[in-house]
C-alpha cells in the first residue's frame, strides 16, 4: 500500500502529522513512539518575542470536543530555534513551523528567522482566535490575508501553507486571496470561536471568556469547507479538525485534502498519530483503494 | 509514562460521594514519587482525561489506589465502572513530592478535601524513612471523612471540618501544631487553602501540590501553566509536567 504523498516542499512517507499547538515541540510524545514514523510534524506557533499567553483556566471540555485559549504561549522564535528545534531535527520527519504574529512585521520577522534550514515548510497562522491583536483579523479579511501571505513569501524560500480560519462566512474568497498572494498550500481548519458557561459560577469557564473549539464537533464544518475550497482553488490542502480514526482520514482525503493533521485527539491518546498511520493501509484497502494519492478529491469525481 | 488499560480490582464508596478505586497494571511499577498523578479516560463520551492523584501503590499486588470525589459529570460516570472492567490510563504524570527528609526529622502534612489522597502515599514513604509525621486534614463535614484511621496509623492527626461536626470547626490553618518543631511541610488542596497555608507557614520550608485544568497532561499543550515568581527562571511552569508539586516560593498562587 502506497501511503506517500508529495506536496510543495514536503515528501511525506504518509499523510499524517500532528497539528500545531497539540504536540508542543515533540519531546513529550517521543516517550510514546518514534517520531520518525510521522508524515511530518507541525510545531507550536512561533511569535517574534516570547509570549506567556492567557490566564487560566485555558481549556474546557465540550460535547465531542474542547475549547482552548492558550493565547499562543511560546518561547519566541529565537528560543524555539535555540532550544526546541535541535531535539526534532535528527528525526527522519519533515518539520513545519507555525508562524504567528500581531503585525505584518512580526510575521515577516518570524518567517525570516525560522527559515534557517531547520524546518522544511511554514504554516502561517492567520487564524488564532485567542489573541487580542492580529491573528484572526488577518484570517477574516481577504485583503489582510493577501498582504500577510505576500509578506511572508518575500521573506522565505520555503513553501508557505496558509492556515485558514473557519470563523468566516466565505471561506472560498479567503482561499482565493492567499492563492493569489502566492501561497503554496492551505491548511484548514483552525478552531471555531466558542464559549462555555458554568451555571454554578454563572461565568464563562475559560478565563479569556471565548476559546477555540476543536475535536470531532468541528469535523463536518472542516469537511464542508475543504470540499468547497478544493473545487475553486488549485492549492494542496492539509486538512484537520476532529480527526480520531482512519475513516476520518479517508473522509478528509475524499473531500480534497492531500494530507491531514491530528490535533486535540493527541490529548486523548498520545500515540494516536502513529496508531492511525498503522491502521491506514487496512482502511484504504477496506474502501478499495491501493494508495493515498488516488483518494484525494474522490468525492468530486 | 505510558498509556495502558488498567484492570479495576476494587471500587467502593468510602465516604459521601468519595470512592476508592484500585487499578492493576504496569503503571504501578513506574511510580517514582508520591504526589504523581494518572490521567483517566472516563469513557468515549468525555473528551478530556481527568487528572487524579496516586494515593497509594502496592508493589506486591501490582496496583495503584486512587481516591476521588464526585465533582461533576465525569467523576459521576466513573462511579459506574465495576471491578473486572478496565480503564484507559496515562501515567504516572508529574514529579510529585521529593522524599529527602532524614530519620528523626518532623514533617507536617496539610490536606484539604480531595487534596488529601496523595498525602497518604507520602506519609507512608516518610514514616518508612523514619521521619515523624503530623497530619492536619480538613473535610467539609463528618460524612466526608475518609482515610483518618490510615493516617492515624502513621502519626498524629488533627481533623478540621467546616461545620464542626468532627474535630475542630474551621479550616486546616486554624489547627496547625506549633511550628518550631517542623522541619518541612507538604500540602495539597484547593488553591484558596494552599494560599493560606503558604502564608501561615512562610518560615517553614515546604512543598505544595497544585490543581489546574489540563489538556494533554504531559506537558505539550500549555493549558495548565502557572506564573512563577520573578526569581524563578522562565516565568512559568506547567502543573502537569513541571509539577504538580512546587516550592511555595517558586509560584504565584
Ligand atoms: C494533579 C491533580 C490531581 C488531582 N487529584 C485528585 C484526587 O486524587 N482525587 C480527586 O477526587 N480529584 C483530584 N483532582 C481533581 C479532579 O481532576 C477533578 O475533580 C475532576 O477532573 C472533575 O471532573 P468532573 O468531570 O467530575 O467535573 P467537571 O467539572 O464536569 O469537569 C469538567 C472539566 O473540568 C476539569 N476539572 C474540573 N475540576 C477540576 C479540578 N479541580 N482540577 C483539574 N481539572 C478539573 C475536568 O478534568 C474536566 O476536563 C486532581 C486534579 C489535579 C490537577
Ligand atoms: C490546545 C490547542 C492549541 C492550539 N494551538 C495552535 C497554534 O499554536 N497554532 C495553530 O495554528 N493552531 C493551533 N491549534 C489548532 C489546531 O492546530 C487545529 O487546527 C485544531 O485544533 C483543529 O484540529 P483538532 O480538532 O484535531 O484539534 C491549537 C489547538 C488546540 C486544541
Ligand atoms: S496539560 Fe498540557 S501542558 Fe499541562
Amino acid at each position: 500500500m502506497d501511503l506517500s504523498i508529495n506536496i510543495p516542499g514536503l515528501n511525506l512517507k504518509n499523510p499524517v502529522m500532528p497539528a500545531s499547538g497539540c504536540f508542543g515541540f515533540g519531546k513529550e510524545f517521543a516517550q510514546f513512539y518514534d517520531l520518525s514514523e510521522l508524515g511530518a510534524i507541525i510545531i507550536k506557533a512561533a511569535t517574534g518575542e516570547k509570549r506567556f499567553g492567557n490566564p487560566t483556566p485555558r481549556v474546557a471540555e465540550t460535547a465531542s470536543g474542547m475549547l482552548n485559549a492558550i493565547g499562543l504561549q511560546n518561547p519566541g522564535v529565537d528560543g524555539i530555534i535555540e532550544h526546541e528545534l535541535p531535539f526534532l531535527t535528527p528525526y527522519k520527519t519533515p518539520i513545519i513551523a507555525n508562524v504567528a504574529g500581531s503585525t505584518l512585521e512580526e510575521y515577516a520577522d518570524v518567517a525570516a528567522k525560522i527559515s534557517n534550514g531547520m524546518v522544511q515548510a511554514l504554516e502561517v497562522n492567520i487564524s488564532c482566535p485567542n489573541v487580542k491583536e492580529g491573528g484572526v483579523q488577518f484570517g477574516t479579511d481577504p485583503e489582510l490575508a493577501y498582504e500577510v501571505t505576500k509578506k511572508v513569501k518575500q521573506q522565505t524560500d520555503l513553501p508557505v501553507y496558509v492556515k485558514l480560519s473557519p470563523n468566516v462566512t466565505d471561506i472560498v474568497s479567503m482561499a482565493k486571496s492567499v492563492e493569489q498572494a502566492g501561497a503554496d498550500g492551505l491548511s484548514m481548519i483552525n478552531t471555531l470561536t466558542g464559549m462555555k458557561i458554568d451555571p454554578r459560577s454563572r461565568k464563562p469557564i475559560i478565563a479569556n471568556q471565548t476559546g477555540g473549539l476543536s475535536g470531532p464537533a468541528i469535523k463536518p464544518i472542516a469537511i464542508r469547507m475543504i470540499h468547497q475550497v478544493y473545487k475553486e482553488v488549485k492549492l494542496p490542502i492539509i486538512g484537520m479538525g476532529g480527526i480520531e480514526t482512519a475513516d476520518d482520514i479517508i473522509e478528509y482525503l475524499l473531500a480534497g485534502a492531500s494530507a491531514v493533521a491530528v490535533g486535540s485527539a493527541n490529548f486523548k491518546n498520545p500515540a494516536v498519530c502513529v496508531d492511525l498511520i498503522h491502521q491506514l493501509p487496512e482502511t484504504l484497502d477496506k474502501y478499495g483503494f491501493t494508495s493515498v494519492q488516488e483518494v484525494i478529491g474522490g468525492a468530486h469525481h | 509514562m505510558i498509556r495502558e488499560w488498567m484492570r479495576i480490582v476494587n471500587h467502593q464508596e468510602i465516604a459521601e460521594k468519595t470512592y476508592l478505586i484500585e487499578l492493576e497494571g504496569e503503571i504501578s511499577t513506574l511510580v517514582k514519587r508520591p504526589g504523581q498523578f494518572v490521567h483517566v479516560q472516563i469513557s468515549e463520551q468525555y473528551f478530556l482525561r481527568r487528572p487524579v492523584s496516586i494515593a497509594d501503590v502496592s508493589p506486591v499486588k501490582g496496583t495503584i489506589t486512587l481516591l476521588y470525589k464526585v465533582m461533576g459529570d465525569g467523576t459521576e460516570a466513573l462511579t459506574y465502572k465495576q471491578s473486572g472492567q478496565s480503564l484507559d490510563i496515562v501515567g504516572p504524570g508529574g514529579n510529585g513530592f521529593p522524599v529527602h527528609q532524614q530519620r528523626g526529622e518532623q514533617a507536617l502534612l496539610v490536606g484539604g478535601g480531595i487534596g488529601i489522597p496523595p498525602l497518604y502515599y507520602l506519609a507512608k514513604q516518610l514514616t518508612a524513612k523514619g521521619v515523624s509525621v503530623k497530619s492536619v486534614l480538613g473535610y467539609r463535614s463528618e460524612s466526608d471523612l475518609f482515610y483518618v484511621d490510615e493516617f492515624q496509623s502513621l502519626g498524629e492527626v488533627q481533623i478540621t471540618t467546616n461545620d464542626g461536626s468532627v474535630g475542630e470547626q474551621g479550616f486546616v490553618t486554624d489547627a496547625l501544631p506549633p511550628l518550631n518543631s517542623i522541619d518541612y511541610y507538604y500540602t495539597c488542596g484547593p488553591t484558596i487553602m494552599l494560599k493560606k497555608v503558604k502564608e501561615e507557614l512562610i518560615n517553614v520550608p515546604g512543598y505544595i501540590s497544585i490543581e489546574e485544568r489540563m489538556g494533554c497532561g504531559i506537558g505539550a499543550c500549555f493549558a495548565c501553566v502557572l506564573e512563577t515568581s520573578e526569581s524563578c527562571g522562565k516565568g512559568y511552569v506547567r502543573v502537569c509536567s513541571d509539577g504538580p508539586v512546587f516550592r511555595p516560593e517558586e509560584v504565584i498562587l
